[in-house]
């Protein structure tokens, strides 16, 4: 789909998000404090964005502003209208952002409750996606009965079940364990298929950029700003594990490794040199 | 009986370990349940013997016994009756007028900075005044009637569930609204869906220290003012030296307090399921 396209070419009317000089600046006690630099963006319909860079390089607060819950600084920030009656995005939170108060249902369902869709759609569309999570047995479990994966199944239900035009995701796999973001990188990818919704994927993992994304960019440390952007070639549907066993994953993976190596290390020598 | 019937089944199952531990654990709860009924059957035994065997005066402290007779008797002629639904009418007025105000303000407080800057040096300036103090006041603006006695009901219940219901609401975790609001929700269904849910434990601690307060209060504003009711019955007692139904009216009162407690315990198992079990 998209894969091949340049940056020039998306330009034209197929973009979903754009940003133009787009910018951050939060006031603290010692004066502003610049979280994110003018960035300008096109994100085209039905791409799998992902963006990596190293902590508090200002990609949260991105996503925050993608997401409504943080209003930005500077520049402007331009999202294509959904269908009547969509919401335009939903996120998908890092941690436990399930409310411990409902069910697994009733916390996939949410979305749709808070737009008073009728009982039957909701039904249907929850089911599905607790289907499509293997979270059927658990719909009337609490979130403390179910394990860190599980909980993040239903935050990823919870999502897909309110048929946003764009998906926010922000290192929703970060706090689990190999074995188990594997397996939700995989359930994600199919879900997706089903829809190809426009994601934008925060991680600090390159393999999960690389495995998941159809384009990655490269954030700078502090202050956040992008270095980079590189296209993902690989065709879908994609099968996680066979991806990772091909040569040139691991030369992108490399390449990619190559520039955020930088970027690492700076945040680093920022954080040792506050930290004196 | 039971209590050896309970005592025996850890050593019938010991050699099997898989079926040992949950057969230890439910004989462990009814020993304690037990022992929580122990505790007040000895201190009665002991009280009766006391008196009967003249040991302690019974013009003070009459005979569990008496106490109980003295309790037939007036659950017979119907007085017992009439004065327990006079305080528990009261008691219920004064739980809706105070304890609804106070549950909608305390979360609003939660939600909101400003109402809560506004508010809540209101709150803490007020509460330290002891509520009993402020019988007199109410008697005087409020009149003998009903209504002095649900207000001082109302006033107790008050604060336990306004304090309560703000923290509880401070105490959500900040995410819980980020997902709510990306979700659309919209005032009202923030307060319906996040506050009010994620603060019910807390508000349930402040019923529960309400309630404890609103009987108090209820038995002093009746003994003062009033002409039925359970505090009323206890003065009317002493005003006729009936030592007995001085001691039926304290016993009411105790069984009304753990039967609230019980239910609200009862209440949280229901409301607050995804509090159990944590």
């Amino acid at each position: 789909m998209s894969d091949t396209m340049t940056q020039d070419a998306t330009a034209a009317a197929d973009v979903k998000i754009r940003l133009r000089g787009l910018s951050k600046t939060f006031e603290t006690k010692s004066g502003p404090f610049t979280a994110l630099e003018p960035m300008t963006l096109d994100i085209p319909t039905g791409c799998f964005f992902m963006i990596v860079g190293p902590s508090g390089c200002g990609k949260t607060t991105l996503l925050r502003i993608l997401a409504g819950l943080e209003k930005s600084s500077g520049g402007s920030l331009e999202i294509t209208a959904p269908a009547k009656g969509r919401p335009s995005n939903s996120m998908v939170f890092q941690g436990d952002s399930l409310f411990p108060w409902m069910t697994v249902f009733e916390n996939a369902a949410y979305g749709l409750r808070m737009r008073h869709r009728p009982e039957g759609e909701i039904r249907d569309v929850v089911g599905h996606y607790l289907q499509r999570t293997g979270l059927s047995r658990f719909h009337n479990s609490y979130p403390h009965q179910l394990s860190g994966g599980m909980r993040q199944r239903v935050s990823i239900a919870r999502a897909f079940a309110n048929d946003p035009d764009i998906l926010l995701m922000d290192e929703p796999f970060s706090a689990l364990d190999e074995q188990n973001k594997i397996l939700l990188q995989e359930e994600l990818l199919r879900i997706w298929e089903e829809t190809r919704k426009t994601v934008m994927f925060i991680t600090h993992s390159v393999d999960e950029a690389v495995t998941l994304g159809d384009r990655i960019m490269i954030m700078t440390a502090h202050p956040g700003r992008s270095k980079l952007i590189v296209d993902v070639p690989f065709e879908r549907p994609r099968r996680v594990l066979e991806l990772r066993a091909r040569p040139e994953y691991g030369e992108l993976v490399y390449s990619i490794w190559g520039h955020l190596r930088d970027e690492v290390q700076r945040a680093r020598a920022l954080d040792e040199g506050s930290a004196k | 009986m039971t209590n050896v019937a309970e005592k025996a089944k850890p050593d019938v199952h010991k050699p099997d370990v898989k079926v040992k531990t949950p057969a230890f654990r439910i004989s462990t709860e009814s020993i304690e349940r037990l022992l929580n009924f122990a505790s007040p059957l000895i201190l009665l035994l002991i009280w009766e013997l006391a008196a009967r065997l003249g040991f302690i005066d019974v013009r003070f402290f009459p005979a569990p016994s008496k106490i109980f007779s003295q309790l037939l008797i007036l659950a017979e002629n119907g007085s017992l009756w009439v004065n327990f639904w006079a305080s528990m009418q009261r008691l219920f007025w004064g739980f809706l007028f105070g304890g609804i105000p106070a549950l909608v303000l305390g979360v609003t407080m939660g939600l909101s900075r400003p109402l809560r800057m506004l508010v809540e040096p209101l709150i803490s300036a007020t509460y330290p005044v002891p509520k009993s103090a402020i019988l007199p006041l109410v008697l005087l603006i409020c009149g003998l009637g009903e209504a002095s006695k649900i207000v001082m009901v109302a006033i107790g219940i008050f604060y336990p569930i306004v304090i309560n219901s703000m923290a509880g609401v401070l105490e959500i975790n900040k995410i819980h609204f980020d997902v709510s609001r990306n979700f659309g929700a919209s005032r009202w269904q923030v307060f319906r869906t996040v506050a009010l849910p994620g603060a019910m434990p807390l508000i349930l601690t402040g019923v529960r220290l309400g309630i404890g307060l609103g009987l108090v209060l209820i038995s002093l504003a009746e003994i003062v003012g009033a002409k039925s009711g359970l505090g009323y019955m206890m003065w009317n007692a002493w005003e006729i030296l009936s030592v007995e139904t001085m001691y039926v009216g304290l016993l009411v009162i105790a069984i009304l307090g753990i039967a609230f407690s019980q239910s609200i315990t009862e209440l949280e198992r229901f409301i607050v399921p995804w509090k159990h079990g944590r």
